[in-house]
């Protein structure tokens, strides 16, 4: 563990580097769950992160995004120490994420949830004295979010009562309305039935090229199909990062992972 | 809600803010009391009050879930401050009104900072015992609010040099009215704005706020200050309009039996407070003719079987039954 952090631009030359740790550790009592982490994340790419059960991948998702303070280490965002930084500031600079388990606003219809994530953005949610139809480029933004992920049609619904696989989307939704350059998905298709998952990563697909993406995900056809990097998470460290291909042909990767099949 | 709209978001959006005949039925039910129990106007303002009271913890218990046990801390600002204006300054209503809403304001947003840290159990023991703290202060404070005596003599001149407080209370329920009124539209508006949809979203999900880049602890700072402030123009009310201040503006039962008001009518849907209000004054004033010392008792059963039953309150089931009906 090094105590000083050296910025993330020295470390890879050339391509820049959307998101980046360095060092980061956290445990709970003696129990490790993040070892080390060092990521590099380059701008647009599409980053699977697999590994067992209790590997720590969430919590390396909470310790980015702040929902879990790091023991120790550093996280950059876009070459910016954001380490110290409260989640919602996080997510201002442009760093979102989805929840495994649903995380959204029941009782709101998926039009006024995006439209308040939108609101949020655009810094207008303070705004008490004006009626929130007065605000007509912030509701069409977060309408045409929705209709992207094709959830224009049940954009009226309360989301207690959409299906659940259309609230997996609106997890992305929500997301999106922050306008992410990084956006970190938690088993984006938890929980949805396998021939609907590939909608669900079709979905995520065709976002930007610009828009840098970290997934995790247990279904092996789905990493191999949409990841162009994956890196394997054990016990809290990385044990092994690579190519789709690499990782694949990766012997310890097999027997730790793949060869257990694990897929819950 | 009923009709799904093929226009574009925006105007649905703005359907939702609509006024509903139901609602322009209610505020016209208001005045029925000048013609129909003018020998009960002055219960009929205490209702005004109360409900202008229950709207200001609807704003952070109905909306932001922020709930609180000490809220008759800024009814008791609000009233002492307009009775000692009165006193000491001049009779003029309107600048009362604005003084106590001022200084319930001010106090509001200094102990936001606290408030906005905490939830559930630790906040409601936080509210307590400033609630707590802020009636003993007055109590001790007797060469100013009169202590246990209360504060005597706060005659206010008439509204708009016109209207006198009368024995009847003809003026004190219009005036308590039309301070409601005009809160409720500013209230209305403030639920229908993006802070509102804020405020809808910490309700909803808590956790979910950071993760969509909001500031949670910053909206709810500013609903407390503007609750505080709702309530002290409620106090600023009923010393106005009782021209009296007592120490029970301050006491506990107050922050009680505004929750307990709040509950019965439905939080977190602006009219559950004024029509909790209506019910529980009407139950004390009929109960307490029954047995005067024991009316306590039926309204803890009433309490009882409203939230065992109607667990959204009277204005919640209400609205069940009422889309129960348009869908069949």
């Amino acid at each position: 563990m090094s105590a000083v952090a050296h910025s993330p631009k020295d470390a890879i030359a050339g391509s820049a580097i959307a998101l980046a740790t360095r060092g980061l550790s956290k445990s709970f009592g003696s129990l490790v769950v993040a070892r080390d982490i060092e990521l590099n994340l380059p701008v647009g790419a599409r980053y699977a992160l697999i590994g067992p059960n209790g590997a720590g991948k969430t919590t390396l998702i909470n310790l980015m995004t702040g929902m879990l303070a790091a023991n120790s280490g550093h996280i950059f965002l876009g070459g910016e120490d954001i380490t110290g930084l409260a989640p919602q500031s996080r997510v201002k600079r442009g760093l979102a994420r989805t929840f495994q388990i649903n995380t959204l606003f029941a009782g709101l219809n998926a039009l006024e949830a995006v439209t308040l994530a939108v609101a949020e953005r655009r810094g207008i949610a303070d705004k008490f004295w004006q009626n929130i139809a007065v605000h007509k480029e912030a509701i069409e933004e977060a309408y045409d979010i929705l209709v992207k992920l094709r959830l224009g049609d049940s954009c009226y619904q309360p989301t207690r009562e959409l299906p659940y696989g259309r609230q997996r989307l609106l997890e992305i939704a929500l997301a999106l309305a922050t306008k992410p350059k990084v956006l970190l998905l938690d088993e984006p298709a938890a929980g949805v039935p396998q021939e609907e998952s590939g909608d669900i990563f079709e979905a995520v697909a065709s976002l930007s090229d610009q828009l840098t993406l970290l997934f995790i995900e247990h279904d092996m056809h789905v990493v191999f199909r949409f990841a162009s990097h994956i890196i394997v998470l054990v016990g809290g460290a990385i044990f092994a990062e690579g190519s789709p291909v690499e990782i694949a042909a990766d012997p310890g990767v097999r027997e730790v992972y793949l060869g257990a099949r694990k897929h819950g | 809600m009923t009709d799904i709209p093929t226009a574009s978001p925006q105007a649905y959006l703005q359907s939702l803010s609509r006024w509903r005949p139901i609602e322009i039925a209610f505020w016209l039910a208001t005045l029925l009391p000048f013609w129909l129990f003018p020998n009960y106007l002055s219960l009929a303002s205490q209702i005004a009050v109360a409900a202008l009271f229950a709207l200001s913890l609807d704003l952070i218990l109905g909306y932001a879930g922020v709930v609180s046990l000490g809220h008759a801390a800024f009814f008791g600002i609000g009233a002492y401050t307009a009775g000692l204006f009165t006193i000491y300054v001049w009779g003029e209503v309107f600048t009362g009104l604005i003084v106590g809403c001022a200084l319930a304001a001010l106090v509001g947003y200094a102990s936001s900072f606290i408030i906005a840290r905490f939830r559930h159990l630790t906040l409601i023991m936080i509210t307590l015992g400033l609630g707590l703290l802020l009636h003993e202060a007055a109590n001790s404070a007797s060469w100013l609010t009169g202590g246990s005596d209360g504060l005597q003599g706060v005659s206010v001149w008439k509204v708009a040099g016109l209207f006198k407080f009368d024995l009847y209370g003809t003026t004190a329920y219009g005036y308590a009215l039309g301070v409601l009124f005009v809160v409720f539209l500013a209230c209305r508006r403030l639920i229908n704005s993006p802070f509102g949809l804020a405020l809808r979203g910490i309700r909803e999900n808590f956790v979910r706020m950071p993760a969509i880049g909001a500031d949670s602890r910053a909206h709810i700072r500013k609903i407390y200050t503007i609750s505080a402030a709702i309530a002290g123009i409620a106090g600023a009310v009923i010393a106005q309009t009782t021209q009296t201040v007592s120490l029970e503006a301050l006491s506990f039962e107050r922050s009680a039996d505004v929750l307990v008001m709040l509950v019965l009518g439905g939080a977190g849907r602006l009219y559950g407070g004024l029509v909790g209000a209506a019910i529980f004054l009407i139950a004390r004033d009929q109960f307490s003719g029954i047995a005067p010392q024991y009316w306590y008792f039926w309204i803890g059963i009433l309490l009882v079987v409203v939230v065992m039953l109607l667990p959204n309150g009277v204005l919640g089931g209400l609205s069940k039954i009422m889309s129960r009906w348009s869908r069949t």
